[in-house]
């Protein structure tokens, strides 16, 4: 107990840390991807056949491979194409591209599941495709993704978890710096996961408020 | 030709660490089905303190990325038992994947009706005879979507198992990069063949899914 105790004092600066560096990279890498998601999501219910098409093709690439295989073909692939990222670059452009693909599909599955009658309604009184999309449609879409957006965003924690392979110092990164330092795999591992947990369970439950207070009145859906 | 000699070497170099991807897929999700499959029994209809250490099985693994429990497992039982880093990777994401199939399966076994459970007891059925003989058999068929998806997610996780050193197709593409010098090609190679992989299960999966599924 002594002997936790010493090496908890000794690991809990440069595990926080990485927490930091976790929490900068999931956060950089989730409104990355709500960057691309959001018109992605939006061309592939509203754009003309070719975008659908290739819009559906990025979104099956990067929904169809493991995060890791990307980060490897961004970070160490791409400077033969003459690209060279740093590492954090490398971490935000990826998991903000992976994370764009889903998040993509989660709002094309929310702007479906708005009425089709109230486009039908909008075009009526005269807005142009686009102008109902932005005005009436899109509002009550993203209300309606917040769900499926906040599981991502819990989704996208856990998987920055594979940025210490290319050298991030995030909190992985650090664990296995100190691991070899102190010979105590299983304890600092441990001590990770803890961390881990109260991260994922303190973003559940903000998001969990977020979703109530943006929650359209009248409308019941599942939430989970 | 030597981008071609190059290319030809790379595909052939990681062919090989398909058959790795695809045998621990297999062996995280046959493990993760016999742990999903009981801690759901243990979580609907074992006593309070069973409930209580599935619920906390699922709550914990579910919270930590599995890359941490690959880890922390890779070391444990290494301390106990000498398996090969396949077993071993295999055996961690299996148990990952247990607590994501648990919730699979518990859902599964809460949508059979609760008065077919009275009635199997009402005839003279063990507990156990009638989950075995009643509720399973349509709590796995209704699984079958969800549990497709995660079948899917294993497999795209599989590829954790790098971290321990088992020769899959990432490490395998990460080797053959080093000596081609062509780390573009290698990984891109590597990702067509997760995405041949990833395509072909979904649609068995959906087969399957057609042929079995059960509506209520």
């Amino acid at each position: 107990m002594e002997s936790f105790v010493q090496l908890l004092n000794n690991v809990l600066p440069s595990l926080l840390q990485g927490v930091g560096v976790t929490l900068q990279i999931a956060a950089v890498s989730l409104l990355l991807g709500m960057a691309i998601g959001l018109p992605v999501g939006v061309g592939r219910v509203y754009g003309p056949r070719w975008l659908q098409r290739a819009l559906a093709a990025y979104i099956t690439l990067f929904q169809g491979t493991p995060l890791l295989i990307q980060l490897f073909l961004v970070y160490y692939g791409l400077p033969d194409l003459g690209l060279t990222l740093g590492r954090m670059e490398a971490a935000f452009l990826t998991l903000g591209l992976n994370s764009g693909a889903y998040q993509a599909e989660y709002l094309r599955g929310a702007l479906q599941s708005v009425g089709e009658g109230q486009m039908t309604a909008a075009r009526a009184i005269g807005m142009s495709k686009w102008l109902a999309v932005r005005s009436i449609i899109l509002p009550q879409a993203l209300r309606l993704v917040l769900p499926a957006w906040s599981n991502e965003a819990i989704a996208m924690l856990k998987y920055t978890a594979v940025v210490f392979l290319i050298a991030v110092p995030d909190l992985m990164g650090q664990a296995k710096i100190l691991s070899s330092r102190y010979f105590a795999p299983i304890p600092i591992y441990m001590i990770v996961a803890v961390f881990y947990i109260v991260l994922v369970g303190a973003t559940y439950l903000l998001l969990r408020q977020l979703e109530r207070k943006l929650h359209i009145p009248g409308l019941t859906g599942e939430t989970h | 030709m030597d981008v071609v000699q190059n290319l030809v070497t790379t595909f052939n170099f990681i062919l090989q660490g398909v058959w790795v991807t695809i045998g621990v897929t297999l062996v995280a999700l046959s493990v993760g089905l016999v742990f999903g499959v009981a801690m759901a029994m243990a979580r609907v209809y074992g006593p309070p303190f069973l409930q209580a250490v599935a619920a906390v099985y699922s709550v914990i693994v579910r919270a930590v990325p599995v890359v941490v429990i690959i880890f922390i497992l890779f070391f444990v039982i290494a301390r106990f038992v000498n398996l090969s880093p396949f077993w071993a990777g295999s055996l961690a994401l299996g148990f990952a994947s247990g607590a994501y199939q648990s919730e699979i399966f518990r859902g599964a076994f809460q949508a059979v009706p609760p008065g077919q459970m009275i009635a199997a007891r009402a005839i003279g059925m063990s507990k156990l005879q009638a989950i075995q003989s009643i509720i399973l058999p349509q709590a796995v068929r209704l699984a079958l979507p969800a549990w497709g998806n995660e079948a899917t997610l294993v497999l795209k996780d599989s590829t954790l198992v790098f971290v321990v050193g088992v020769p899959e197709i990432l490490r395998r593409a990460q080797q053959v990069s080093a000596r081609t010098l062509e780390p573009f090609m290698a990984f891109s190679v590597a990702m067509l063949l997760y995405l041949i992989l990833t395509l072909v299960t979904t649609q068995v999966l959906q087969w399957f899914e057609r042929r079995y599924r059960l509506q209520m």
